[in-house]
């Protein structure tokens, strides 16, 4: 569309009408809805209780490691602790958290389509999700599982512990994240409005995309494994147990082929929050739109090439250990393409200092630990010496928690109004914001060092000379608790009595921002046409026309 | 014959598409994301299938010779047959003629039926043998190679997926045969059969692998 063409938009006009949220207020008008925006909000409140009960589990584990003997549980009660609050963030959390939340919400506004592609399977797909994670926690209640989320065999074969119906929980999850991403890739391949090409769709939209790929390739292998070693720990079929001729580093090999990719169905769309947050509170396009939007694939192909770092001490040759820790580190190039082009955005931009963008400030300077470290351990003469230890799980703990879950703090405070049309108190989120990152660093930088210093993951006691590492460590877990509380805190007093946000309180050119807050049932009172693109923060631009 | 008595732009459809074509476009292609996500979930076994038998050559080649090439390639046959029927189902549906659709769609459920019919023939004659998944069975007290053993594990994995994918696939086209002798699926909204027929091929394609790996290649044993 040429620029001397541009209509004024009549998205939001005329008497105010119903919205998603208020057009019908019945208890099956939301557990049978097939509105992309109702079902976004189920796994938003679904998730936001796992990362609530993970988070739990995380608090007794580091309470526990408060002394160097025994402090509150036994040693069996923990190893069941660490798997529970492994398997619950791992796949209850972090994976359908962003892509299945706020995927779900804004991919389709975001595109200016009516819904997802197949409505009824994206319901399903979340009462999967409910299934299977009803099955999990049953079993691993019931049954006491203490193999940790890895499940590696022969430990986990030869356990007594209920693994048979963990994995069954954990295959039926697995059926929701490839039909999630399956609705995603034919979603923004099929429906996006007239005239919006590839080019110009959101960067968040671009990230669910390369997340939905790896959803959709890595997760069936996923499945195939948890339910082969079923098979061997039920019916003693052997296929990885070396008593019967199996080979356990298969195992490996086919678990972590799922696994790694899995770190970026994590990572990936909280990159693309990211991109939509800096963008929005700095007021500039993005350095390079190219470059975020064809990194976030190189992430996800790349993604599928490293899974071998996991398995350095397992017998790889010297050959393919050191194959896998090059293709490792092609991540690491990726992801500073992502880490300098943000910046270069917020270069000589319009910075406005609110919550989401001091999440983003967090998310910056944790995830460079995270990615630096990431490239250290992907070296395998360094690697033996961290293997297995504290180094490992400060590591990925800066990925995971300061990467995705810092982003999914700042989309959810970015996007509460657009999803509730309510304003939460700068005052409290900032505050939260800061409580949350220096609770985090607290926390976790001491692991560094603990690691270092030779303490295994995954062990009960430890000698006394690691004590106040831990310490340190243990109080940071507090102060985390402590900001995330209070976020919950104020968010459910926001959408309660928080002021009306208005359609666009952030001021922002992305097209989500183009309908009213909260949207329509149907997302736009009229048909859309996007004139501007989604960056365009230039006196003629998309702003001018939204307001 | 009523071919063509709507074009698509303005045939029912979906209120959330933009029209009939756009809608059975996502269709198809949904369905061509979820045949690649079978496809990993076959590759899985087919690594690990390449994996043990580069571990234990002779055992496997031992294994294959075991197995009777003649059902196998019989039942290879049979499903490239219900793979014609359903395709050429597609194609005439497309014109308009329901009936032989629908007698196209009975031939290929014939099929898939002779095809578990000749598997559950062969499985029959494993058991009488002797010769369970997991190494179970006096078979493999004769014949204690570890390799015998996880070559028979994969066959009753990899088989016994794929017959659940020929049992899931009758039943979407015992679906779609209904459907369309109601009318319901009929031009020019036909592209529920094209679904159903593309899924079909996929269980077509996979025996096409596991066929040489079971029946055709005994090594140099």
């Amino acid at each position: 569309m040429s620029a001397t063409s541009r209509p004024p938009i009549p998205f939001v006009s005329g008497p105010p009408k119903p919205t998603y949220a208020n057009d019908e207020y019945s208890i099956r008008s939301w557990v049978l809805t097939t509105d992309h925006k109702r079902v976004g909000i189920l796994f938003l409140v679904t998730t936001t209780l796992m990362l609530a009960l993970g988070g739990t589990f995380a608090m007794i584990l580091r309470l526990e490691h408060l002394t160097p003997d025994r402090t509150i549980v036994d040693a069996l009660a923990y190893n069941r602790l660490f798997t529970l609050h492994g398997i619950v963030m791992v796949f209850l959390f972090l994976i359908p958290s962003i892509p299945a939340a706020f995927g779900n919400f804004l991919v389709p506004i975001m595109i200016g389509a009516k819904d997802v592609a197949f409505p009824r399977l994206n319901i399903a797909s979340y009462y999967i999700y409910l299934l299977g994670a009803i099955v999990l926690l049953i079993a691993m209640q019931a049954g006491g599982l203490d193999t940790g989320w890895t499940f590696y065999t022969p430990y986990s074969v030869q356990t007594p512990a209920a693994v048979v119906p963990s994995l069954i929980g954990v295959f039926i999850v697995g059926w929701s994240s490839i039909l999630t991403g399956l609705n995603f890739i034919v979603t923004i391949h099929t429906m996006r409005a007239k005239g919006l090409g590839w080019m110009r769709m959101p960067l968040f939209v671009w990230s669910i995309y390369g997340t939905s790929i790896i959803q959709v390739l890595a997760t069936p292998v996923l499945g195939l494994t948890v339910a082969l070693v079923a098979l061997d720990h039920g019916l003693k079929w052997g296929l990885f147990d070396p008593a019967r001729g199996g080979d356990p580093v298969l195992f490996q090999h086919l678990f972590w082929f799922y696994s790694h990719p899995a770190v970026y169905i994590m990572i990936l769309p909280g990159m693309g929050v990211i991109s939509e947050v800096v963008c929005t509170f700095c007021r500039k396009n993005p350095l390079s739109y190219k470059a975020i939007a064809y990194s976030s694939l190189g992430i996800a192909f790349v993604g599928f090439l490293t899974w071998g770092h996991h398995m350095f001490v397992a017998g790889l040759s010297t050959f393919d250990a050191g194959a896998f820790g090059i293709l490792s580190m092609l991540v690491a190039v990726f992801s500073a393409i992502k880490v300098f082009t943000w910046v270069g955005t917020m270069y000589r931009g319009s910075i406005a200092f609110k919550t989401p963008l001091l999440y983003v400030f967090a998310f910056l300077f944790l995830f460079v630990f995270g990615g630096m470290t990431g490239v250290a351990v992907a070296t395998t003469s360094l690697d033996v010496h961290w293997h297995d230890t504290y180094f490992v799980v400060a590591h990925f703990h800066f990925i995971m928690v300061g990467g995705s879950m810092t982003a999914f703090l700042a989309g959810l405070h970015y996007w509460f109004p657009k999803m509730t049309g309510k304003l939460y108190s700068e005052r409290w989120g900032l505050l939260s914001a800061s409580l949350v990152t220096a609770g985090f660093f607290v926390t976790f930088f001491p692991q560094f060092l603990l690691g270092n210093a030779g303490m295994p993951r995954r062990y009960y006691d430890y000698p006394p000379e690691y004590q106040t590492l831990h310490v340190i460590s243990t109080v940071g877990s507090w102060v985390l608790a402590l900001g995330l509380t209070i976020t919950l805190t104020y968010l459910l007093w926001a959408l309660k009595s928080g002021k009306r946000s208005g359609d666009n309180p952030w001021h922002s050119a992305s097209y989500e921002w183009m309908t009213r807050s909260p949207p329509p049932k149907h997302n736009f009172d009229e048909e859309p046409v996007f004139p501007t693109d989604p960056y365009d923060y230039t006196e003629t631009g998309g702003i001018a026309h939204h307001e | 014959m009523n071919e063509a008595n709507a074009s698509p732009a303005n045939a029912p459809h979906v209120p959330y598409f933009q029209d009939l074509e756009r809608q059975a476009h996502a269709a198809r292609l949904g369905m061509w994301v979820f045949l690649a996500s079978e496809l990993l979930l076959f590759a899985g076994l087919f690594a690990l299938y390449a994996s043990y038998r580069a571990h234990y050559p002779q055992a496997f080649g031992w294994g294959v010779e075991h197995n009777v090439r003649l059902l196998g390639t019989l039942n290879t046959a049979v499903l490239i047959c219900s793979s014609y029927a359903v395709a050429s189902s597609v194609h005439v549906l497309r014109q308009g003629r329901a009936k032989l659709a629908a007698a196209l769609i009975a031939f290929t459920l014939a099929s898939g039926v002779a095809f578990l019919v000749i598997k559950g023939y062969e499985y029959a004659s494993h058991f009488r043998e002797g010769v369970f998944p997991g190494g179970q069975g006096r078979f493999f007290l004769e014949n204690p190679a570890p390799g015998l053993k996880l070559f028979y594990t994969l066959y009753f994995l990899m088989t016994g997926l794929h017959g659940i994918h020929v049992i899931v696939g009758m039943g979407v086209l015992t679906w779609l045969l209904v459907r369309i002798l109601r009318g319901k699926v009929a031009p020019p909204f036909t592209h529920p059969l094209d679904i159903g027929a593309i899924y079909w091929h996929l269980i077509d394609v996979v025996w096409i692998f596991l066929w040489p790996i079971f029946y055709l290649t005994p090594g140099s044993s």
